[in-house]
């Protein structure tokens, strides 16, 4: 096998993009946590962390760049590093998402207010899942599982749907609580935009085994962008 | 073998069912091409995979080699080079040649690029036609006031802007190149990319690299030969440039270009 610090340069930048999803997905994880346990002090924790996930997907860009003028990639290989390009903008979104929800944590205080905790958990559990799943499909070029994943995206828009019908009813039933309301609509739209985001790394996955760069799941994206 | 080809213009030469023999050995076999007028086409491969072989064989130089015979046809405007009534020399007339090595002959630069209108029969005053094809190869500001000097004075890199230059003057359809930018350093080698792209705008050319990366930048359409098991050169791949570097269709072609073949 020729082409051995390629090989090896590729092998650690796709180590590196499974590493920045797992700080995603913890950020996630823990942003909701915050908002079920009305924790100020963990959701700054949060907020503060995403700093952390910027710098690590600045950090695989430039390496990818030095990879590109050093190695001249070609074919797979280049495919491979457009798509880890592509793939770390998405999960540095999605940290974004994570310290928005960690922000709400924070403005809420500890006003009090009934939120959907249990469908907004569900809501992150999917996203979560799909996320966890397309990086894995990404890392070992599984097209295949890779292009099952987008259709689970149904399921997150279903249960936005019914949380977002559901927050806005109290917001009618009581307006004192628009803007506290307001800001968990946000957090819905966090986590379904996450979700949005994790067909985009699917598309990838079959690109770099076809070539073929084609949507897998666009309109809702369209309507919440 | 993969053509991703799908360009409607008629092609300016072409091959059908190519094969080169040296003696009984057959060098390249079965090579279906179609050229692009005005567009750059590379060739690339492994050495020994016959690349030379098919560009040499688009003008008869191949002719030179003892015991080499093609079957199959090479067609160019209509008529297969190979016929027995074609002039070679007016084949080489039409299709010119760059080598590898920069070789001026041993005369002024003036007469280098003009010594193909003389052979032609070109009498009187050749300052015009010198000038333009100097121009063309980007040469002239750099020569202009130095014309009687010797071509061997030339750096690596003008001596084989003039040796285009010279291909130039006798007015071609195409230029083939093997290897023109083997023997010259990375800026010379830009120049020469440079210049090929401006040329394609009057000229087809054909150009033999090893060096994929100037694939990559100065074609439009690039072809994969390798060798088949039997040792003669095959052509496994041939598309837009574009398309044969980003995602390439054989296994092969793919593990050539990222480098993994062998």
């Amino acid at each position: 096998m020729t082409r051995e610090v390629l090989t090896q340069q590729i092998k650690k930048l796709l180590d590196e993009v499974l590493l920045l999803g797992s700080m995603v997905e913890q950020a996630t994880f823990n942003a909701i946590a915050t908002l079920k346990n009305r924790d100020i002090h963990a959701a700054r924790q949060v907020y503060d962390d995403d700093q952390t996930i910027n710098e690590k997907r600045f950090a695989i860009e430039n390496a990818i760049i030095i990879t590109i003028a050093t190695q001249q990639p070609m074919a797979r290989d280049l495919r491979t590093l457009a798509a880890i390009l592509e793939i770390i903008t998405e999960l540095e979104r999605m940290g974004d998402y994570a310290k928005g929800i960690a922000k709400v944590t924070m403005r809420l205080g500890d006003a009090e207010l009934p939120i959907p905790i249990r469908e907004i958990e569900q809501m992150g559990e999917l996203g979560l899942g799909m996320l966890h799943r397309a990086l894995s499909a990404f890392v070992n070029e599984d097209a295949r599982t890779a292009s099952k994943i987008p259709a689970e995206d149904d399921a997150v828009d279903a249960l936005y749907n019914e949380i977002y019908s559901e927050l806005v009813n109290e917001m009618i039933a009581d307006p004192r609580l628009i803007e506290s309301i307001n800001l968990l609509l946000w957090v819905v739209h966090n986590l379904e935009r996450l979700a949005d985001r994790v067909t985009n790394i699917c598309e990838r996955t079959v690109f770099i085994t076809t070539g073929e760069l084609m949507e897998m799941d666009t309109a809702d994206e369209e309507e919440n962008e | 073998m993969i053509d991703h080809q799908t360009q409607t213009k008629p092609p300016i030469i072409s091959a059908e069912d190519l094969c080169i023999f040296y003696g009984n050995f057959r060098a390249v076999k079965n090579v279906d091409m179609k050229i692009v007028p005005n567009q750059i086409t590379a060739i690339i491969g492994p050495s020994g995979c016959g690349k030379s072989t098919v560009l040499r064989s688009f003008n008869r130089m191949n002719d030179f080699i003892p015991n080499c015979h093609v079957t199959g046809k090479i067609t160019f405007h209509g008529h297969n080079i190979y016929d027995e009534d074609v002039d070679p020399v007016q084949v080489r007339q039409k299709i010119g040649m760059v080598f590898q090595k920069p070789n001026p002959f041993p005369k002024s630069i003036f007469d280098n690029v003009a010594w193909g209108l003389k052979i032609n029969g070109m009498k009187g005053d050749l300052s015009e036609p010198v000038e333009q094809a100097l121009k063309q190869a980007a040469l002239w500001d750099e020569v202009k006031d130095h014309l009687k000097k010797s071509g061997l004075s030339l750096s690596g890199g003008q001596q084989q802007r003039l040796c285009i230059a010279r291909a130039l003057a006798v007015k071609p359809d195409i230029i083939l190149m093997d290897e023109p930018c083997s023997a010259l350093d990375p800026i010379a080698t830009l120049k020469i990319e440079d210049l090929m792209r401006e040329l394609s705008k009057d000229y087809t050319i054909i150009i033999v690299t090893h060096n994929m990366q100037q694939a990559a930048r100065a074609s439009d359409y690039t072809a994969f030969f390798t060798m088949d098991s039997d040792r003669a050169g095959v052509m496994v791949e041939y598309g837009e440039t574009s398309h044969i570097f980003t995602n390439p269709q054989d296994k092969r072609t793919e593990d050539y270009i990222t480098g993994r073949y062998g």
